[in-house]
């Protein structure tokens, strides 16, 4: 077995994710199923190779880094906060993070 | 009502005033309002939208003005691409109600050259599945093989252009999503190189993955749409500055002498006896056409899948780390703001989404991440190495799209490392950041589509759609 329970619990801590009782018996063996699969890779010794952090080569990326930082008209702010679930323009409104002592 | 196959009519009649943009956006609503229920193929249409950018083409013919590109063409865009003022869902609960407050770049070039774009399409959720059966509005009937699966992700894009309600459709290309449903739906499909589209308002499902191209009813319309969508976007600092070369102008240059790989790990057992016959087939019509077939070695091909959903999950769970019932979307009751993040998620997003977050958070989680995303990250270099050595030697690579031809709905969902592994032949060219067509190659028993695929080196677009039309002409779709 790759993933138990209480790794399944961990990540799910991890992502914020709410999860059944019935969703973490099911996404764990489906899970350990494809970590079964993925350890495959342990077959290839990968000692002195170079991880693929990026596709692009740095000469297709030539200029494709940094653009001039500009300062560009962006007042999208009223239709963003009109779709939000709990606006309060200029602001997003949350639940009570600090609890007073 | 007018149906028009392909972009080159649409341009003629609109410019030879036989039907105006108007006129023809209503045909094509009329023949969504008859069919869209049964293929659920569109999730949000966009009249208003549509019907206006229709009368801008029309007001330009009336006062002879140059006609953009795609004057008049009603296109499709896949539900995970932004558009300004209409609803994009990602065909997740997560975004049921999201209205994006700009456009992508891929839309607003199309809008441009003239596209009048009809509506959204369905989608497996967040563009993670090979069915479109992980949408959260409900499946998608492949109308060229009724009781199957579209493919997926694009599956309601695909279903779109093979049914007749759009001309042409945008998808996106995760580890197949736009191949593998062109390939089941009988069309042309189509991703360029990592960097050749913009993804600026793509809605990022594996960022170092993810690019936006075109379905549709022939090679020649995909080389004029992606050339539209191609280049240089300031807002995507992974859009490359290489220069994008006229597609439509290469595609009939003869292929005579063209060199063309045939990876012998591509041809093993895991493909359908009816597809190998198929594919061998239209390898057989390519040499026939003048090309040198030469036998090649991709031998990293089966460490693939493992290496992709390493990748594409860690990814994902990353990105999918925005929807947290804050600045958009539904929100959860909770009296805490952990517990909102954490109800939120777990109603809103599907089983699909759910697994991938779990296997993707755990793969880059303390202790594991060496193992797993590292050791990804690394073979994922061995792979793309793979074809840099085979681009010495051949110009473009050809294999199966899929070793499966479309399937039954709901014969596959309750497995989904099977459905992982089906995607064997496109989750390479993916992981390393090549260009890939899907072009018809004939029926499995005169019914189920299969297609061919075509990879080229980083921006070859314009000798894989050369292939890919030559093909077309000289019947592939009828072996």
């Amino acid at each position: 077995m790759k993933i138990s329970r209480d790794d399944v619990l961990r990540v799910a801590e991890l992502a914020y994710l709410d999860l059944t009782e019935e969703e973490l018996d099911k996404y764990r063996a489906q899970v350990d199923e494809i970590l079964e699969y993925i350890g495959k890779l342990n077959e290839l010794d990968t000692t002195n190779v170079e991880p693929m952090a990026q596709v692009l080569t740095s000469d297709q990326a030539a200029d494709a880094t940094l653009r001039e930082d500009l300062v560009v008209p962006c007042a999208v702010a009223e239709e963003v906060l009109a779709h939000a679930p709990d606006p309060e323009p200029p602001y997003f409104r949350v639940p009570k993070v600090i609890e007073k002592q | 009502m007018a149906t028009m196959n392909t972009i080159g009519e649409v341009r003629e009649a609109i410019a030879a005033k036989k039907i105006s943009a108007r006129e023809l956006a209503a045909d094509y609503y009329k023949r969504i309002a008859a069919r869209n229920s049964e293929l659920n193929a569109y999730l949000t249409l966009c009249e208003e939208r549509a019907y206006r950018q229709a009368d801008r083409v029309d007001a330009s013919v009336a006062a002879g003005k140059p006609l953009g590109p795609l004057a008049g063409v009603p296109i499709a865009v896949k539900d995970v691409i932004s558009t300004r003022g209409i609803r994009t869902t990602c065909s997740s609960k997560i975004l049921t109600n999201y209205v994006p407050p700009y456009d992508a770049t891929a839309v607003t070039r199309l809008e441009a050259a003239g596209a009048v774009i009809l509506g959204k399409t369905n989608c497996d959720e967040f563009a993670m599945g090979s069915s479109n059966e992980n949408s959260a509005y409900g499946n998608v009937q492949n109308p060229a093989a009724p009781g199957c699966v579209p493919g997926g992700s694009s599956g309601g894009s695909a279903a779109a252009v093979a049914a007749h309600l759009a001309v042409a459709a945008l998808g996106t290309d995760t580890g197949g999503s736009i191949r593998q449903p062109g390939s089941f739906c009988g069309i042309p499909a189509m991703m360029g190189s990592y960097g050749r589209v913009s993804r600026y308002g793509l809605i990022a499902f594996a960022s170092s993955l993810d690019r936006i191209g075109p379905f549709g009813h022939n090679v020649a319309d995909l080389a004029t749409v992606l050339k539209v969508m191609a280049g240089r976007d300031p807002n995507d600092s992974t859009s490359t500055t290489a220069p994008v070369e006229d597609y439509s102008a290469e595609l009939d240059k003869p292929i005579k002498g063209i060199k063309l790989g045939i990876p012998k790990e591509y041809f093993g057992p895991g493909m359908a006896a009816g597809v190998r016959e198929k594919i061998d087939a239209g390898v057989q019509l390519l040499r026939k056409l003048g090309c040198d077939l030469r036998e090649i070695e991709l031998p990293h091909t089966d460490y693939a899948i493992a290496t992709y959903y390493i990748i594409a999950t860690a990814e994902a769970s990353s990105n999918l780390a925005r929807y947290d019932g804050v600045r958009f979307g539904p929100r959860a009751e909770a009296d805490s703001l952990i517990s909102m993040y954490r109800n939120t998620r777990g109603a809103g997003f599907g089983p699909e989404v759910k697994r991938r977050i779990v296997l993707g958070t755990y793969v880059l989680s303390a202790g594991y991440y060496d193992a797993y995303y590292l050791k990804g990250q690394k073979v994922r270099a061995l792979i793309a190495e793979d074809f840099r050595k085979a681009f010495a030697h051949v110009d473009a690579i050809v294999t199966p799209t899929s070793p499966v031809p479309p399937f039954k709905l709901g014969e596959r969902v309750d497995d989904p490392l099977q459905m992982y592994l089906a995607d064997i032949y496109t989750v390479t060219g993916s992981l390393a950041g090549l260009p890939g067509i899907s072009v018809p190659c004939g029926k499995m028993g005169g019914k189920l589509p299969v297609g061919l695929q075509i990879i080229g080196p980083a921006f070859g677009e314009a000798r894989v759609l050369q292939l890919a039309h030559a093909f077309e002409q000289a019947g592939g779709a009828n072996l």
